[in-house]
């Protein structure tokens, strides 16, 4: 889940994405641990997440193998949460995904609570992180800093293209994807939200944020620089 | 990567096998219709024809074109970094294969007074060949720096000590790849300023990630004072709560849990 380190933006900007996963250790606490991993993921729901994953087969939404041409006018882009759940199977990282501080916290608390013994982390601003943590008295173990983009990053796409494609850090939403995807919201060919759904298809791991794309694409709306 | 194009003469999407780094995404993100090539091709002349415009799904590929190749080494080392959803085999771990900090509760990786670096090659995007990773990695093994084991980058090395990784997959080129490396505090600005000058002698672009332990508190001060002295604006990071233990039979039999530090 390095995927979630190098999220494009400032702290403020990652104020509506806050991602708690659990990640067992190979050979530490590996065993029996597909359980444990269901019922992160379960505990997760009631806090409302935006999408959850698991680094093996995706997020909560995922494209479809078996789709006819009525698609295109009527089409489900609802998350489906029971089948991230359902589709555990092996030991791997598991994720959720929040747009709100309070929603993180609270379901740190329940997971702290339910001592599953695997390795939690929270990917987002430093300070948020650290709030988090301190709401559910828990002092933080380790922390990975982001330095960000360095080398030849002429051949970077733009900085509103950057912030939605690294919000999969595995690379799967193309640059080239995104920025079509901002232009047909500016031209008004789709809503954010449905071009947020289509980048979300994309997401190998469910650690993609819809809400915070939302939002992005929103502002690009509006945002000619 | 721009890997897939529309071939001017025969007028048909395809697939540049040089740049193409085999992630897939192509295969597994796309929906797929499985409608008749010749029926979409001509509808689409006749649209073209009369200047209309079609407005599809964009994430669907309505003749479920793709289909995976049989890959042979050293090709199938490109998919080993590239698609996320295949695990390393060296570390059992899918995306890039590596679990840094986010097991530092369990494994105790990086101790106090030690920084683990991630480098990352060809992140965001851009992509990356062995042969430029090698640049760095016989540059960071000359200032006696040791490369973490438990890495796909480095299980890829014919010789550690001196950071060359095998001839045979040199051209191969991934979406991305992370050599890690474990550092003294103290080396931190030395080691950077290193990765700094081999950026510029490579064709791509580096995000470097800095793990560190944290105090019983859960402060962190060390780490953070060098990279803020160095320049860096810190904004994010990812967290270990420290909720892990180690709960395997045979591991809690045999292994304490790593010291406190």
């Amino acid at each position: 889940m390095t995927n979630t380190l190098h999220r494009y933006g400032n702290a403020e900007s990652f104020r509506d994405d806050y991602i708690v996963f659990a990640i067992p250790g190979r050979g530490r606490n590996d065993q029996g641990c597909v359980p444990k991993l269901k019922r992160f993921l379960a505990m997760a729901v009631p806090f409302k997440p935006v999408n959850l994953g698991d680094s093996r087969h995706g997020g909560a939404l995922r494209p479809s193998q078996h789709m006819n041409p009525s698609a295109h006018w009527r089409r489900n882009l609802a998350p489906d949460f029971q089948a991230v759940i359902d589709g555990v199977d092996a030991a791997t990282t598991v994720a959720a995904v929040f747009d709100n501080r309070e929603a993180a916290e609270d379901f740190l608390k329940a997971v702290k609570e339910a001592d599953l013994g695997l390795s939690i982390n929270v990917s987002t601003s430093i300070e948020g992180a650290k709030q988090c943590c301190c709401e559910a008295t828990q002092p933080r173990h380790s922390v990975g800093y982001s330095l960000g983009f360095e080398g030849k990053t002429e051949k970077l796409p733009s900085t509103q293209v950057l912030t939605i494609a690294t919000m999969c850090g595995h690379g799967m939403i193309s640059a080239s994807f995104a920025k079509k995807m901002i232009d047909w919201v500016k031209e008004g060919r789709r809503t954010p939200e449905q071009a947020a759904m289509y980048m979300a298809h994309f997401c190998s791991c469910g650690a993609y944020n819809p809400s915070r794309a939302k939002r992005l694409l929103e502002e690009a709306r509006h945002n000619t620089k | 990567m721009g890997a897939i194009y529309i071939d001017p003469v025969i007028k048909r999407a395809t697939v540049d096998n040089d740049e193409c780094v085999e992630c897939y995404a192509c295969f597994n993100g796309m929906s797929q219709e499985h409608l008749n090539p010749t029926l979409v091709r001509m509808m689409r002349r006749l649209f073209q024809m009369m200047r209309l415009r079609f407005d599809p799904e964009p994430d669907v590929c309505p003749t479920a074109a793709f289909e995976p190749e049989e890959l042979a080494w050293p090709r199938v080392v490109r998919r080993a970094f590239s698609d996320p959803r295949v695990p390393h085999e060296s570390t059992g771990v899918e995306g890039r294969g590596t679990e840094e900090v986010k097991t530092n509760d369990v494994s105790g990786r990086v101790q106090r007074g030690e920084a683990g670096l991630t480098i990352e090659f060809g992140r965001p995007g851009v992509g990356v060949r062995f042969h430029e990773i090698q640049r760095m990695t016989r540059a960071l093994a000359q200032a006696g720096v040791a490369f973490e084991k438990k890495n796909p980058v480095t299980t890829l090395m014919s010789d550690v000590a001196g950071g060359e990784i095998r001839q045979d997959i040199l051209n191969e080129k991934v979406l991305s790849a992370i050599v890690e490396i474990k550092v003294p505090i103290a080396r931190i600005e030395e080691i950077i300023a290193l990765v700094h000058e081999i950026e510029r002698q490579i064709d791509t672009v580096v995000s470097i990630g800095v793990g560190a332990r944290c105090d019983e508190n859960g402060e962190e001060h060390d780490v953070f004072a060098v990279l803020e002295r160095m320049g860096y604006k810190l904004e994010r990071a990812k967290t270990n709560v420290g909720l892990g233990r180690v709960t395997n039979v045979t591991q809690a039999a045999t292994n304490a849990p790593p010291p406190a530090a």
